[in-house]
């Protein structure tokens, strides 16, 4: 038989790469079903790096949620209060080039607490409903007060509020959050010339 | 014989490095090198495929097709044997290293496309090596593959936080690099 | 004989040290007011227990230590508290920090103070206590709580002290000072020290660009017939880092992110060591010490005595500073100290030394120009770090790879910038970068917690509604139990009931 097929060479070229194919096609299904992969990891370690406000001002209910969108392909810059450093973790986490916050979802302000004015708070809960990290201690028609440790500052317990009592501090650092800055470009200049130095050391 | 895979070892490792003299693999070689991470990742996947392919090739070539005069559909048979060695590759990478997975990206399938992986299956006939040649052969060509890709990820790690000037910053000064790194490695050349 | 070993690197600056002239100390005069930080240490700071209007002793503690990483502060002298609020203080920042305002009366009358002369009949633990509540901080610089440093712990034995007698940094003369006319008091401290730790072994190192105190202090050691070794070493900066004088001495490293105690070392310096013999054997608290001034704009530049708490510019005038525009007053020395912004800020219990140097003595620093790779950095850092990675990595902020280089490890000293042909501050890189790192983990500890809190809260959440579904499911399951058992249905019955009131109502208008 095989000496009738060689005489067919057209034939058997088909029937070998076929065969060929056939043959890697199973492996590679048994392959497919020994490696497969369950859950997602990667969105695990992305928001490992969010800032956890939850205020969701990247358009997504929450960070888990922009994890996850992360992980589809979504942008990586529409966190402001991770700000520009949260951009550049999540860009070497996942060797992209890092990009400038999405100016569309807000910008990187200063850290903020929230702070209820005790005077005009009617005990209603309903900022303690709203805060995603029960940051607010107390209870119906008992006074409201933040822990100022626990808060992010996301700004979600504002609107509830029906008297408009709570307003966004900045946080206080004390000198023991202090540090250098560094130095600026401009004491790095690049085109210095030898004489300049001289006259600098005269004066 | 050890003499000579040796030889074929250092002569497929520095002298006519795939990518650096032969210039053969150079759209990973450029695209993957950002962090040293990475770099090692990608050296390991495609030694893997390379290693494998080109035992898979040798086998294909001289079992299959010699014996039924089908020499002319090697090209096409090879490019079958590496598509299907990098699509297992690219499963067991998703499961062993999801980050891994992520951040290699569209670069691991397109190993496919490496024109060093094609280039060593088709070269291993070229030279008519054997069995153990061809093992060693692929070897050595992955070992060039990954020094090369290695060494060159380290210095674009220092470029990116160096004092580049502007017009040549990004890709431009990787480019130069890569050619100082070609032409030092091009000095191995008399060495065997 | 001991063996000296070299560290790597290290510069050899012009010392300018005779210009203080070292061995004559005078006391300060005594200022109007003394102004005393509650935190004048590395911790927690110290909480005031006096109130304004109070009339006050000398050695009368003033705050209390808060928790272990804290230190008492003490009334140098006797006066009256005027205020307790926030006040310049000598810090790089230029911030302010909580003060107690002493007016002080000038009768200096002090509290009486009870000493240990035989403190080797009490436990060690007791003299730490004493230790403690003197209120004695590292006096080197650094202001370590030095009641923590003596105590490692038991899985930390320790069998060496080493008193460290370098005083690197060029213009500082105020430990050669103490050493040469104090050297009594430094073998008694030296030997009190010993017996808190346990060590067996108490060696007290001195550069040799000191010969007078080297001299002086064998001699004390003699007189005293102590067993200590006094060995002395060549010139160099900055051998007087901790690490860097363990390494010449001993020949050991301390290991990378670990303390000298992990290989059984507790290094001090000569005044804390003066300053635990005063408050065992005197009974005495920390309220005074050897400042350094210094600097050719200063007339009478020397080694003074002064409370703590004095006003920079009272010692100053004391020193007969001839003021120049623009001019920096540096809290330190000129490698590792700092300009200081209000000159009415206080002297602590951390300050070694003024300097006052006139523009020409010590020009601005010029603008920094483009790194050149020369590597001369590497070559003079004291911790074998790579300086010109660590300034590229700074750069770029990178703190992965700065953690990989170890930059942690840095202690700051400056030799990399001497050196520098482009003169590029990389101390500054090193310090702000530190500061981002530190920031960052704080960041990420937020963050974490937050998460967790959320998750926590998000359980909590689907745990009540699920009981809630559960409550609602079983009554719904009771009704229908009940109206299969009576053959009536209790939902229905009780509509019916509700729709017959409803018409009952509807026909009495």
């Amino acid at each position: 038989m095989i000496a009738a097929l060689t005489e067919q060479p057209l034939l058997i070229a088909l029937l070998a790469l076929l065969s060929l194919g056939g043959i890697f096609g199973a492996l590679l299904g048994f392959a497919a079903v020994r490696f497969r992969v369950e859950g997602n990891p990667i969105s695990e370690q992305i928001n490992a790096l969010l800032p956890q406000t939850q205020c969701g001002q990247c358009g997504y209910p929450g960070c888990r949620p922009y994890s996850e969108a992360i992980t589809a392909g979504d942008a990586i810059n529409k966190c402001p209060p991770g700000g520009e450093e949260t951009i550049q973790a999540l860009a070497d986490l996942l060797d992209v080039e890092p990009q400038p916050l999405d100016a569309e979802h807000g910008t990187e302000k200063a850290p903020v607490v929230a702070w209820i004015r005790e005077a005009e708070c009617i005990g209603c809960t309903k900022c303690i409903q709203a805060c995603p990290v029960d940051a607010i201690l107390g209870a119906a028609k008992v006074m409201h007060t933040v822990i100022a440790d626990e808060c992010t500052g996301c700004d979600l317990c504002l609107d509830p509020c029906p008297v408009d009592c709570i307003d966004l501090i900045p946080r206080k650092e004390g000198i023991a959050f202090w540090h250098w800055n560094l130095p600026t470009e401009e004491a790095i200049p690049s085109n210095i010339i030898a004489s300049d130095t001289r006259t600098r050391d005269a004066a | 014989m050890l003499g000579d895979i040796a030889l074929l070892l250092v002569g497929a490792v520095l002298v006519n490095n795939f990518v650096l003299v032969q210039f053969l693999g150079l759209c990973p070689f450029m695209g993957v090198s950002n962090k040293l991470e990475t770099a090692m990742g990608m050296s390991v996947a495609t030694t893997f495929v390379l290693t494998l392919a080109s035992v898979c090739s040798y086998l294909t070539y001289n079992y299959l097709l010699i014996p039924l005069e089908l020499e002319y559909l090697r090209t096409i048979s090879f490019i079958l044997v590496i598509a299907v060695v990098v699509q297992f590759t690219e499963m067991v990478v998703r499961k062993t290293s999801p980050l891994l997975h992520r951040v290699l990206g569209v670069f691991l399938p397109l190993i496919t496309t490496n024109c060093a992986v094609l280039g060593v299956a088709l070269l291993n006939i070229n030279q008519a090596h054997n069995f153990i040649e061809s093992l060693f052969y692929g070897l050595g060509a992955a070992l060039g593959f990954s020094l090369a890709l290695i060494l060159f990820a380290a210095m674009r790690e220092r470029l990116a936080v160096a004092d580049v000037p502007e017009p040549f910053q990004g890709a431009a000064i990787g480019m130069i690099t890569a050619g100082l790194a070609s032409l030092a490695f091009m000095g191995f050349a008399g060495l065997i | 004989m001991r063996e000296i070993h070299d560290i790597h690197g290290g510069i050899h600056p012009p010392e300018r040290k005779t210009l203080s002239r070292p061995g004559e100390l005078r006391d300060a005069t005594l200022p109007a007011r003394l102004v005393l930080p509650l935190r004048q240490h590395l911790g927690v700071p110290a909480k005031a227990i006096v109130e304004v209007g109070d009339a006050v002793l000398g050695g009368q503690v003033l705050a209390q230590a808060q928790g272990v990483m804290s230190v008492p502060v003490h009334a140098p002298t006797s006066g009256t508290i005027s205020a307790i609020e926030s006040r310049p203080i000598a810090h790089a920042s230029g911030l302010e920090d909580t003060c107690i305002v002493l007016e002080t009366d000038g009768a200096d009358e002090s509290i009486r103070c009870e000493g240990i002369p035989e403190w080797q009949t009490i436990a060690p633990s007791l003299l730490v206590e004493r230790i403690r509540e003197a209120g004695i901080a590292g006096m080197g610089g650094a202001g370590f709580p030095t009641a923590v440093k003596l105590n490692p712990g038991a899985t930390k034995p320790i069998d060496t002290l080493m008193i460290n007698g370098t005083e690197c940094e060029p213009y500082i003369t105020a430990d050669d000072t103490l050493m040469q006319c104090q050297a009594d008091a430094l073998v008694e401290g030296a030997k009190i020290l010993a017996y808190v730790v346990g060590a067996e072994r108490v060696v007290i190192g001195i550069e040799d660009n000191k010969p007078a105190a080297i001299s002086r202090v064998t001699a004390a050691v003699q007189n005293a017939g102590a067993d200590i070794e006094v060995a002395s070493f060549p010139t160099k900066y900055p051998s007087g880092g901790e690490k860097q004088f363990i390494e010449i001495l001993t020949g050991q490293q301390v290991p990378s992110g670990g303390i000298p105690a992990d290989i059984g070392l507790v290094c001090v310096n000569p005044g804390t060591a003066v300053a635990a013999k005063e408050a065992i054997v005197d009974g005495k608290p920390l309220t005074h010490r050897i400042v350094t001034l210094t600097g050719e704009a200063l007339g009478k530049p020397g080694n003074v005595t002064a409370c703590i708490g004095t006003p920079i510019a009272h010692l100053l005038g004391d020193a007969s500073l001839s003021a120049e525009e623009r001019q920096r007053i540096i809290h330190g020395g000129p490698m590792m100290g700092f300009a200081v912004s209000d000159l009415d800020a206080p002297i602590t219990k951390i300050t070694n030394c003024l300097l006052a140097p006139t523009a020409r003595e010590l020009p601005p620093p010029a603008p920094a120009k483009p790194c050149i790779r020369c590597g001369h950095c590497a070559e003079a850092c004291p911790a074998s770090l790579l300086p010109q990675q660590l300034y590229w990595y700074a750069r770029a902020k990178d703190h992965e790879q700065l953690s990989e280089h170890r930059l942690l490890d840095c202690i700051e000293c400056g030799a990399c910038a001497y050196v520098c042909p482009s003169q590029i501050p990389l101390v500054q890189y090193y310090r702000a970068a530190k500061g981002q790192m530190r920031d960052s983990e704080q960041e990420k500890r937020r963050s974490d917690n937050s998460r967790e809190r959320f998750e926590a809260r998000q359980t909590r959440l689907e745990a009540e509604a699920l009981a809630k579904e559960a409550k609602r499911a079983a009554r719904k399951a009771a009704a229908q139990e009940k109206a299969a058992q009576d053959g009536v249905d209790p939902i229905q019955a009780a509509i019916e009931r509700a729709q017959a009131r409803k018409i009952e109502q509807g026909e009495t208008p």
